[in-house]
């Protein structure tokens, strides 16, 4: 019934937000001391090379109980560096 | 006999963890294994009334440990089992009555003497936690399908991978088939996707266990009920047998007879 009426299954809800607070709870790292992180992380790489922090992004990937904490920082390339 | 400590934890109160003590020791002694259980919550004691041996307390845990009387006076014998004892928590004191290395003591004590030592943990991550798993060799985690009994168990099955006391066994207490298939309970696949351990049980939500524990008469010492058993099934598993899961998402006859998936 939910279904017809587009009601969102309370466990996927349960499970969502579960989810966030576990990744948080193991690594006692709220998601504003991963903004800074992700800050830190850019202006010293951006010592070495020159990348575009919109394109940024951190992240904290599950595998099984072991936290990882991923980045993917895009390097601009060198042949067409502005100015 | 050189025992199995087994401890039954949560981290959250409220979710099974005496009675799933009191029914897996049941029916381990079932299967003609010598059990001790250990009521581990000083001060807030249960697994006797659990188990309906409340009346014949003399001596508890705290006496053992502080010397005022031997191991074998505190250990209640279950007279409907032939090798089933309770150690009684101590109701008039408190958790710092007991430490860890009290425990290992008092399980090395055990040992030689039994196949299975069970102790029930107090709810919490404090002292009464930190002594119910000193002496552990496999540590059981219990959760119920909910999202702070979840995390609860999230938190202690990593103090237990930190205290090198992992990697927990987990069950599942509670579980309501007709909520999950409606959607409206985490089912036990999301648990285990959220938690990533070994699943040793999964417990039905069962009106009768509420029934045992009012007459103190465990469900697996004669009910067929699905909880009795799916906590003799975790009995058969701790003891190596390789057990088929009770199949919780199984449609019921009246959602068979209605045509529903």
């Amino acid at each position: 019934m939910g279904f017809f009426f587009g009601r969102k299954k309370s466990a996927n809800s349960a499970k969502e937000r579960l989810q966030l607070v576990l990744i948080h709870d193991r690594t006692d790292l709220t998601p504003a001391e991963l903004e800074a992180l992700k800050d830190d992380l850019i202006s010293t790489i951006s010592r070495y090379v020159e990348i575009d922090p919109g394109a940024v992004s951190i992240n904290v990937a599950q595998d099984g109980r072991v936290q990882r904490l991923l980045a993917d920082i895009p390097l601009r390339n060198a042949g067409r560096r502005r100015g | 006999m050189t025992a199995k400590v087994v401890t039954v934890t949560s981290g959250k109160g409220g979710v099974g963890k005496t009675t799933a003590v009191a029914n897996i020791a049941v029916a381990l002694a079932t299967n003609n294994m010598k059990v001790v259980c250990i009521d581990g919550d000083i001060g807030l004691r249960n697994l006797d009334v659990v188990m309906g041996l409340e009346n014949r307390i003399v001596y508890d845990l705290v006496d053992v440990v502080e010397g005022r009387c031997r191991l074998r006076q505190a250990m209640i014998r279950d007279k409907r089992l032939p090798e089933l004892y309770l150690i009684p928590a101590a109701q008039t004191r408190d958790k710092s009555a007991v430490s860890p290395s009290d425990m290992v003591r008092l399980c090395d004590e055990l040992r030689p003497e039994v196949d299975w030592v069970l102790i029930d943990s107090p709810a919490g991550i404090e002292r009464g936690f930190k002594y119910a798993i000193a002496a552990a060799d496999k540590v059981i985690v219990l959760t119920n399908p909910e999202v702070s009994a979840v995390r609860d168990a999230d938190r202690v099955i990593g103090l237990l991978e930190a205290e090198e006391k992992g990697p927990a066994a987990l069950v599942i207490n509670r579980v309501n088939p007709t909520m999950v298939k409606r959607g409206d309970m985490l089912s036990v696949d999301d648990v285990l996707d959220l938690l990533a351990v070994e699943l040793i049980g999964i417990v039905p939500e069962d009106e009768n266990v509420l029934v045992a524990s009012n007459k103190g008469t465990p469900l697996s010492l004669d009910s067929r009920s699905r909880a009795g058993q799916a906590f003799k099934n975790i009995a058969r598993r701790l003891m190596g047998e390789q057990v088929p899961f009770l199949d919780m998402e199984s449609p019921g006859l009246l959602q068979r007879l209605l045509g529903r998936k």
